[in-house]
């Protein structure tokens, strides 16, 4: 575990200086007794240092229970190799995009009114009426494309810079798991406006879903809950785009973001390793490994 | 099996029921729409006299009910027509959600044809396709005379023989070898 700084950790829990450390000759006696010892601080004065203390106490108070601090550290002062450089943002990126759709959507849900009947008018009051109404809402409305062609540059970026090869294949999958979860929520939103442009889009989108072979018309009559778009179509999309695909999305963008901590990111493909010149050449170690004939007993 | 063992399974086995018995209702609640089948619903759309055998008269009913505007569709309604092997007494209702995608077809008096804005798929008088994307004929509605009214009721697809079948969505085979990758829904009706 990396260690703590000093400056966050409380004055007792600090280790004390091994003897010899602190400057003085061995033998002698701390040099603090020397001296005549300090003056007693006045009462503003403690408070002042109190106060200045107190943030830093309860961080550590928090720090010594959870261990917040090393793998705060570890995530965040982790090294990256040579040549990354503004490309390596697109992830970021996304997940800002993600976390601006959350809150606007946290937001738009409450005005809106996931009812066949009347989500088109709740969709107005907030656009004509609710202060700053169409403001949240259209960030919402663009944010989802922001978000989308986000999600393709960081996939292109990953794509072309090969860092879906070993070991972060597994990352790569969960990142296309992302991006269909990204796309049924841009799917299932797009009909919770519910005007003549989502009502007939989502009725295609419903009917090419349809279109896949054996299971594609009882997954029509799944999202549409029946045979028809009808009065409980509209809050299984809304059920499905502010419920499920969220919940899972934050899931998986922890697992996504755990496997980029754990595994590091990649230099760029035009940045070469450094060739190391004491190293021993890879040609004699295999020549070691398949002459060595100590065997370890476990496989005989 | 020692005793630790069967423990360990036994509790296993018992946290795997209560998974169960929390998913499998609320997984079962969320499929349940496919396996249901509404109410039959007939709404009476004109008397017999506003419909002719060489033109099509266009009306509007409700299909969903709860939902207002967003529930109702459009049919085009005419007289049948000997020339198709129709019974000259009866009604035809042809729907105007497109095979293709379910865009909504217009019929074009001029052409006699319907055509669709989205794709340009277009199809003949009687909703056989023409040209364009669409895969099987325009959608068909179930046809009733009660009290000197014409009645609309339920959807039915149609083969490109014009052979009733279920309603199926848009964009699924209704014949050729391709209709056995679009099994028929237990949601809709039986074709009359």
């Amino acid at each position: 575990m990396p260690k703590i700084p000093d400056s966050i950790v409380p004055a007792p829990l600090r280790k004390p200086a091994k003897p010899g450390q602190s400057g003085a000759a061995k033998g002698q006696a701390p040099s603090d007794l020397k001296t005549s010892p300090p003056e007693r601080p006045t009462d503003v004065q403690r408070l002042t240092d109190k106060a200045v203390d107190a943030p830093v106490d309860v961080l550590a108070w928090v720090d010594q229970r959870t261990g917040a601090s090393g793998f705060l550290t570890g995530m965040l002062f982790r090294k990256v190799p040579k040549g990354t450089n503004w490309f390596y943002t697109l992830g970021s990126a996304t997940l800002f995009a993600f976390i601006v759709q959350a809150v606007t959507g946290v937001f738009l849900a409450m005005f809106y009114t996931p009812s066949a009947t009347q989500a088109y008018a709740s969709i107005s009051h907030i656009n004509n009426e609710v202060p700053l109404g169409a403001l949240v809402h259209g960030m919402h409305k663009w944010g989802s494309s922001v978000m989308v062609i986000l999600i393709f540059l960081h996939m292109g970026r990953t794509f072309f810079f090969g860092a879906y090869k070993y070991p972060r294949e597994l990352n790569w999958v969960i990142g296309v798991v992302l991006l269909i979860l990204t796309m049924t929520m841009a799917f299932t939103g797009y009909l919770l406006p519910f005007d003549q442009r989502s009502f007939w889009a989502s009725i295609v989108g419903i009917n090419i879903n349809g279109t896949g072979p054996v299971v594609g018309p009882y997954l029509s009559d799944f999202l549409r809950a029946g045979p028809e778009l009808g009065a409980t179509t509209l809050s299984r999309f809304y059920a499905i785009h502010m419920l499920l695909v969220p919940g899972a999305i934050i899931a998986l963008i922890g697992a996504h973001m755990y496997l980029v901590v754990k595994l590091g990111t990649t230099a760029p493909p035009w940045v070469k390793a450094k060739k190391l010149k004491s190293a021993t050449p890879v040609s004699k170690l295999d020549a070691g490994a398949d002459d060595d004939d100590r065997g370890n007993g476990a496989s005989a | 099996m020692t005793r630790r063992k069967a423990f360990t399974v036994a509790a296993q086995g018992l946290g795997g029921l209560a998974g169960a018995a929390i998913v499998l209702p609320a997984a079962g609640f969320a499929v349940a729409p496919i396996f249901h089948r509404g109410k039959e619903r007939w709404e009476a759309v004109g008397p017999t006299g506003d419909f002719v055998a060489d033109t099509y008269r266009q009306v509007v009913f409700t299909e969903t009910e709860g939902i207002g505007d967003a529930g109702k569709t459009t049919a085009y309604v005419r007289r049948g027509l000997e020339e198709y092997e129709e019974d000259p007494s009866g009604f035809v209702a042809v729907s105007n959600r497109c095979a293709h995608l379910g865009c909504p077809v217009r019929y074009v008096e001029a052409a006699g044809n319907f055509i669709c804005p989205c794709h340009g798929g277009a199809y003949d008088f009687q909703g056989k396709r023409i040209v364009g994307p669409p895969v099987r004929p325009l959608d068909h509605f179930q046809t009733r005379v009660r009290g000197g009214q014409v009645e609309l009721g339920p959807r039915y697809s149609v083969t490109s023989q014009l052979e009733p079948v279920r309603a199926r969505d848009p964009g699924e085979f209704t014949g050729g070898i391709w209709e056995y990758l679009y099994p028929p829904r237990p949601s809709t009706f039986p074709p009359p």
